[in-house]
């Protein structure tokens, strides 16, 4: 395969299959000599990966939903963090924390699924792209409008699944907390990639997001392949929004997940939209990248690292708008 | 055909009286919430410039709001501006941001545009955050009060001149172009309608209204601090836009009633708490798109013209 890419200056071409590792690589090696240089960069890192791990989580969940429809759903981050209020109520109510994980990811795919056959598929039976997007923002405006009439706008505070202890590698402290968000949601892809490399649902899955048509001629019943979608996007999304919650830089509130939905944009954009692998790529870049700007860069504060990852978004889509793993695609006019 | 222009005009001479005639007989608090109306009514109407008519989907409009919102505080607050003064140049700086956003719009479709116009609308607040040098930072500048009859007559003065001029800019070539690129851009483009201009076109002139929008709403709220234009504003903008019915001039005044009447009215008829406002307005969302796409317009038009046909099929005495 030919996978060419245009860059901004015209007829400056440059090949798709060996700058990304080259980058990548390069990213890795600057991170490892900088950690192994100074403490403070590989805490940061470290840290940095943490983030990246709940960005990485949502935005797979994201590109999950893309490439079976096209379509972003604004709604990922607030169905999220319903679900972690769930989570808290379960907590509260008294179930251990991983009990409390367990059926709250449990719920949160019944839930994306319903939430398909009851929001989505009406509205999607009709519609342009336009009118799906906005019925999303809808969905966003409904979860974290039910979240603040349910619970209330207040802060709650989020149990760690973590102590709240650090462990030393070499002069360097690491923090339990973040070692395990890692863990956490980099385990929670790699089932997910599981799921869809070696089972017969999740084969039928990835033929009914290439071809749907096609796939519909074989027997796979294309629709509930859509709502299974949703489901292991909210489950995915679940995941995030639990992690989220539990890092002492995020609050458990409404609006929790609006700034992590915007880097997990920037996440999956970066990693080129449909590339699950990307996304993650692209959430762990992301979540470094912001981590160690404002502590090596005076005028980066941590307000405007909204505006940092929407200048990276903006730079991919300009610059490379199939991302870092994504396919150039040809549209149909 | 010639019936429903007949209501049309009708509908559009009916409101125009009830809103020069409702300050006689509202108390004042009651006109400052009408000026709001009439705030959510000038930046819809922007909206609906850009989504309604050019199909460029953009949720980032509270942004372009908080842009000409800014420039009317800082003018007015640090310098020493009349305030009506500042809404002209509030509609320059506006249509400068809109420009500055459609140019690299121009490279984006659907999906990619709602994505970038979201950050858009979570960025903007952030860097008004960051530089509380002019700003005044999370705090915010505090402007003088005005009665609820200026900010009244104030705010509809604004909304009946920019809806005369949208509905000039869209009734002539320019809007015509607009519908084009929104109905086909292919089809556009070989009818020699050039997208990359009017595409930017409709970005400036749309964040201009917003601009302006925005600086009455600074003047409504005599305060502007930036979680004044969170990411509520932008996605209520849009609401109302979606509600009234994208790509209709009057539904802009159904929608613009929505989003600030129906959280008044629930909360003081005690059917429900102001929490439920959200979810009501998600729902409601949910049901436009699946039911009537084109939202209240749509509506109007299907009864109205039912009833055309209803009155013409029926025999003659």
């Amino acid at each position: 395969m030919t996978a060419l890419t245009r860059t901004l200056v015209p007829g400056f071409r440059i090949r798709n299959s060996w700058i990304v590792p080259l980058l990548i690589a390069g990213a890795c090696v600057f991170l490892v000599i900088g950690s192994v240089q100074s403490s403070l960069f590989a805490q940061q890192t470290v840290s940095g990966l943490a983030n990246g791990g709940i960005y990485a989580s949502l935005a797979v969940a994201l590109v999950l939903i893309y490439r079976a429809t096209e379509v972003i759903n604004f709604a990922q981050g607030g169905l999220a963090t319903f679900t972690t209020y769930i989570a808290w109520q379960l907590i509260d109510w008294g179930l251990t924390y991983w009990l409390a994980f367990a059926a709250t990811l449990a719920i949160a795919f019944g839930g994306g699924m319903l939430v398909e056959l009851v929001a989505i598929r009406p509205v999607e039976r009709r519609g342009n792209i336009l009118t799906i997007v906005i019925a999303s923002i809808g969905l966003l405006i409904l979860a974290e409008g039910a979240v603040g009439w349910i619970w209330g706008a207040q802060v709650k505070f989020m149990p760690s699944a973590f102590p709240a202890r650090v462990f030393h590698v070499g002069g360097v402290a690491f923090s339990f907390q973040d070692v395990g968000t890692i863990g956490v949601s980099i385990a929670s892809v790699f089932v997910l990639w599981l799921f869809f490399r070696f089972t017969k649902v999740g084969l039928a899955m990835r033929a009914a997001a290439v071809r749907p048509a096609a796939a519909r001629l074989v027997g796979i019943r294309v629709s509930w392949m859509l709502s299974l979608g949703w489901g292991l996007a909210a489950t995915l999304g679940a995941v995030s929004g639990l992690m989220a919650a539990a890092s002492p830089s995020v609050l458990l509130q409404p609006s929790m997940m609006d700034g992590i939905l915007i880097y997990a944009f920037a996440a999956a954009v970066l990693g080129g939209l449909e590339s699950p692998a990307g996304a993650v790529v692209g959430g762990l870049s992301i979540g470094v990248l912001l981590n160690l700007l404002p502590t090596y860069v005076d005028w980066v504060a941590p307000a405007l690292l909204l505006p940092v990852a929407f200048i990276v978004m903006l730079f991919v889509l300009l610059v490379k708008p199939s991302g870092l793993f994504g396919r150039t695609r040809v549209r149909k006019v | 055909m010639r019936s429903s222009l007949v209501a049309r005009s009708a509908v559009i001479g009916a409101a125009a009286l009830a809103i020069a005639l409702a300050p006689f007989i509202l108390s004042d608090y009651n006109r400052s919430q009408g000026a709001d109306v009439a705030v959510f009514f000038i930046a819809i109407l922007g909206l609906n410039i850009v989504t309604g008519y050019t199909g460029q989907i953009s949720i980032g409009h509270g942004a372009f709001m908080a842009i000409g919102g800014y420039t009317t505080a800082i003018l007015t607050h640090d310098h020493g501006w009349s305030e009506l003064s500042t809404i002209p140049l509030a509609a320059l700086v506006g249509f400068a941001a809109g420009v500055i956003v459609g140019v690299p719009a121009l490279r984006f479709h659907g999906t990619y545009l709602a994505l970038v116009t979201f950050a858009v609308a979570l960025a903007v607040p952030q860097v008004a955050k960051n530089y509380s040098h002019f700003t005044g930072g999370t705090e915010g500048l505090v402007l003088p009060a005005h009665s609820g009859l200026w900010l009244y007559g104030a705010s509809w003065t604004a909304a009946a001149i920019l809806f005369v001029l949208a509905w000039l800019i869209l009734r002539a070539r320019t809007g015509r172009a607009f519908r084009a690129v929104r109905d086909s851009e292919v089809a556009a483009a070989s009818s020699g309608v050039s997208l990359a201009v009017y595409k930017t076109v409709a970005f400036g002139v749309s964040a201009a209204f917003a601009g302006v929008a925005g600086s009455m709403y600074v003047l409504v709220n005599n305060f502007v601090n930036p979680d004044l234009f969170g990411l509520t504003l932008s996605l209520y903008i849009l609401i109302g836009a979606v509600v009234g019915g994208l790509g209709s001039l009057w539904g802009v005044l159904v929608g613009a009633a929505f989003i600030q009447l129906l959280p008044i009215g629930l909360t003081s008829s005690h059917v429900l708490s102001s929490q439920s406002v959200p979810v009501i307005f998600g729902a409601i969302v949910i049901l436009v798109m699946a039911l009537v796409p084109r939202g209240a317009a749509d509506l109007l038009r299907a009864i109205v013209s039912f009833h055309v046909r209803r009155s013409s099929n029926a025999p003659s005495p």
